[in-house]
C-alpha cells in the first residue's frame, strides 16, 4: 500500500516584505493534493536547500519580488548542485521581467510563472514533469 | 548493493541525504521499507525520545526550536519531527512548522523534518515511530517531536516519547480547559509559555490546582490499555513525578535551561523508578498489538474475495445478519 505524495517546498529567498503570493501557491497545491512545506520569509540560498534536503521535495517554489533574483538563483541551484540535489525541479513565482525568463530557464529553472498566473497551470506543469520522469 | 542497502548505510554513517530519502521511504510505506526499518532497527534505542504537544496557538514551534538550541549549546544532536494535519478534502498539506524554526539552520547538528499526518488521528503520523527510529539509528542524541496542534483526546505522542511536555499559554480559556482530562493527564512536564503576557500566573495556577485534583498516583499503565490485563506485570510501579508546571517565554529563549533540567531530571526518575523499563515494555507491548491488527486485517482481507466482503456488508445492511457474527462469518471463511 504504497502511498506517494509529491512534497514541494515553498521558500521566500531574499527580503521581500510579504509573503501573500507564496501562501496562495502553498494553499494551491495542498488543494491539488500535495504536501507543502512552507519557510517563511528572508530565506538565504543556505537556508533553502538544507531545507530541501531535509525535507527530501521533489519540487522548490521560489517566490522573489525584489528583483534580486538574478544573484539568488543560479545561487540556490549552484548550492542544489553541491548537495546533490540537481533533480529536485525548481519553479520561480514573483515579480520577474520578460526578459530574464531565458536565462533563467538556460540556467536550469522548470518554469517562471508571474502574477496572474492561473495555479492550475503551476499544478499541470509540476504533475506533467514529474510524471514525465518515470 | 541494493539502493535501500545504499540508503541505510548512508543513514548509519550520518548522511544526511540519505537520512531525508530513506524517511520519505518509510512515509510512503514503500516496498522496501520495511527491510530498512529491520536493518536500522539493531541501531536505535540510543536518543532520548522527548514529545511536545498542545493546543494550537501555545508555541510548541517556538518552544521546540528554542529547547533545540539549548540542547545544541549542551554539545548534543538534534532531530525533529514536526507533525501537522493533512487536509481531509485533498489529501495535502501545508507544513508551516519550520517558519518557527529558522534559527536552526546551518546547524549539522539539527535535522528537522515536518511530517504530515495522512489521516492518522491522536496528534502522530502512523509513520512517526518509524521515522523517529531512522533519526535514532542515525544517531542523534535527542528526538524531539512536535505533534499536530492537539487538543484533549491527541494522547499517542505519551506512548511514543519518553518524556512528554505540553505546553499551554495564558489567554485560551484556562479555567475551563485545564479541567479537562486527556491531554493533561500525560504530562510529564507543562510548560506556560508566552509568560510574559498578561493572566501567566493565573494560568499556573489553574494547571497546579487540576494536577492537585487529579493527584497522580498514578500507575504506571497511564499510557493506554495494552494487551490482555494478564499479561501486564503483576505489580505495576507507581508514578510518584512530580509534574513540574514551568514558564518560558521561548521567543527569547527564557526558561530553558530550567525546561532542559527538568527533561534530565525526568529521565533519571524514570531510569531509578524502574519505569524507564516498564514503559518500554508496555510500548513493545502497544506497537506489537497495533501492527498484529493492521498486518492481520490486510491479510484477511486479501484472502477473501471482495465480493464475499461485499456481500456480508449487504446482508448486515438488509439485517439479516449482525456485525459480531458477520466478523465471524468472515474469520471462518464461511
Amino acid at each position: 500500500m504504497s502511498e506517494e505524495k509529491i512534497r514541494v517546498l515553498v521558500a521566500k529567498p531574499g527580503l521581500d516584505g510579504h509573503d501573500r503570493g507564496a501562501k496562495v501557491i502553498a494553499r494551491a497545491l495542498r488543494d491539488a493534493g500535495m504536501e507543502v512545506i512552507y519557510t517563511g520569509l528572508r530565506q538565504t540560498p543556505e537556508m533553502i536547500v538544507e531545507a530541501a534536503l531535509q525535507e527530501d521535495v521533489d519540487v522548490i517554489g521560489l517566490s522573489i519580488l525584489s528583483g534580486a533574483h538574478m544573484a539568488l538563483v543560479p545561487r540556490v541551484l549552484e548550492l542544489l548542485r553541491a548537495e546533490g540535489l540537481a533533480d529536485v525541479l525548481v519553479l520561480i513565482g514573483g515579480i520577474i521581467p520578460d526578459d530574464d525568463v531565458p536565462a533563467l530557464l538556460e540556467l536550469g529553472i522548470s518554469g517562471v510563472f508571474g502574477p496572474g498566473t492561473n495555479t492550475d497551470d503551476i499544478v499541470r506543469h509540476i504533475t506533467a514533469t514529474l510524471g514525465a520522469r518515470q | 548493493m541494493s539502493r535501500i542497502e545504499t540508503l541505510v548505510n548512508g543513514v548509519l554513517d550520518g548522511d544526511r541525504r540519505a537520512l531525508a530519502r530513506l524517511i520519505t521511504r518509510i512515509e510512503n510505506r514503500a516496498p522496501d521499507a520495511p527491510a530498512a526499518l529491520a536493518a536500522l532497527f539493531p541501531h536505535t534505542g540510543r536518543a532520548y525520545i522527548v514529545g511536545i504537544t498542545g493546543a494550537p496557538g501555545t508555541g510548541k514551534s517556538t518552544v521546540v526550536n528554542a529547547l533545540a538550541r539549548t540542547l545544541r549549546a549542551q554539545d548534543r544532536t538534534v532531530g525533529i519531527v514536526a507533525v501537522d494535519p493533512t487536509s481531509p478534502f485533498s489529501g495535502g498539506a501545508v507544513l508551516g512548522d519550520r517558519i518557527r524554526m529558522t534559527d536552526l539552520a546551518g546547524d549539522r547538528g539539527v535535522f528537522i523534518r515536518s511530517m504530515a499526518n495522512r489521516g492518522s488521528l491522536g496528534g502522530l503520523a502512523a509513520a512517526t515511530g518509524d521515522v523517529v527510529r531512522a533519526l535514532d539509528a542515525a544517531g542523534f542524541d535527542v528526538v524531539l517531536i512536535e505533534t499536530v496542534g492537539a487538543g484533549q483526546s491527541e494522547v499517542d505522542i505519551a506512548r511514543t516519547a519518553y518524556t512528554t511536555i505540553v505546553v499551554d499559554a495564558p489567554g485560551l480559556g484556562d479555567d475551563v480547559q485545564a479541567i479537562k482530562a486527556g491531554i493533561l493527564e500525560i504530562a510529564d512536564i507543562l510548560v506556560v509559555n508566552k509568560a510574559d503576557r498578561p493572566g501567566a500566573e493565573n494560568t499556573v495556577r489553574a494547571l497546579r490546582a487540576t494536577l492537585e485534583l487529579g493527584h497522580r498516583l498514578r500507575s504506571a499503565g497511564h499510557h493506554g490499555p495494552l494487551l490482555d490485563q494478564d499479561d501486564a506485570p503483576p505489580e505495576p510501579a507507581l508514578d510518584l513525578w512530580d509534574v513540574p508546571i514551568l514558564k518560558t517565554v521561548a521567543t527569547e529563549r527564557s526558561g530553558l535551561d530550567e525546561l532542559a533540567g527538568a527533561i534530565e531530571r525526568h529521565r533519571a526518575y524514570l531510569s531509578e523508578s524502574g519505569l524507564y523499563e516498564e514503559r518500554a515494555r508496555q510500548r513493545v507491548q502497544a506497537e506489537l498489538a497495533t501492527r498484529l491488527r493492521e498486518e492481520l486485517l490486510a491479510r484477511l482481507l486479501d484472502e477473501r474475495s471482495p465480493a464475499a466482503v461485499a456481500g456480508v456488508i449487504e446482508r448486515i445492511l438488509a439485517r439479516q445478519l449482525d456485525p459480531g457474527s458477520a466478523v465471524r462469518e468472515l474469520l471462518n471463511g464461511t
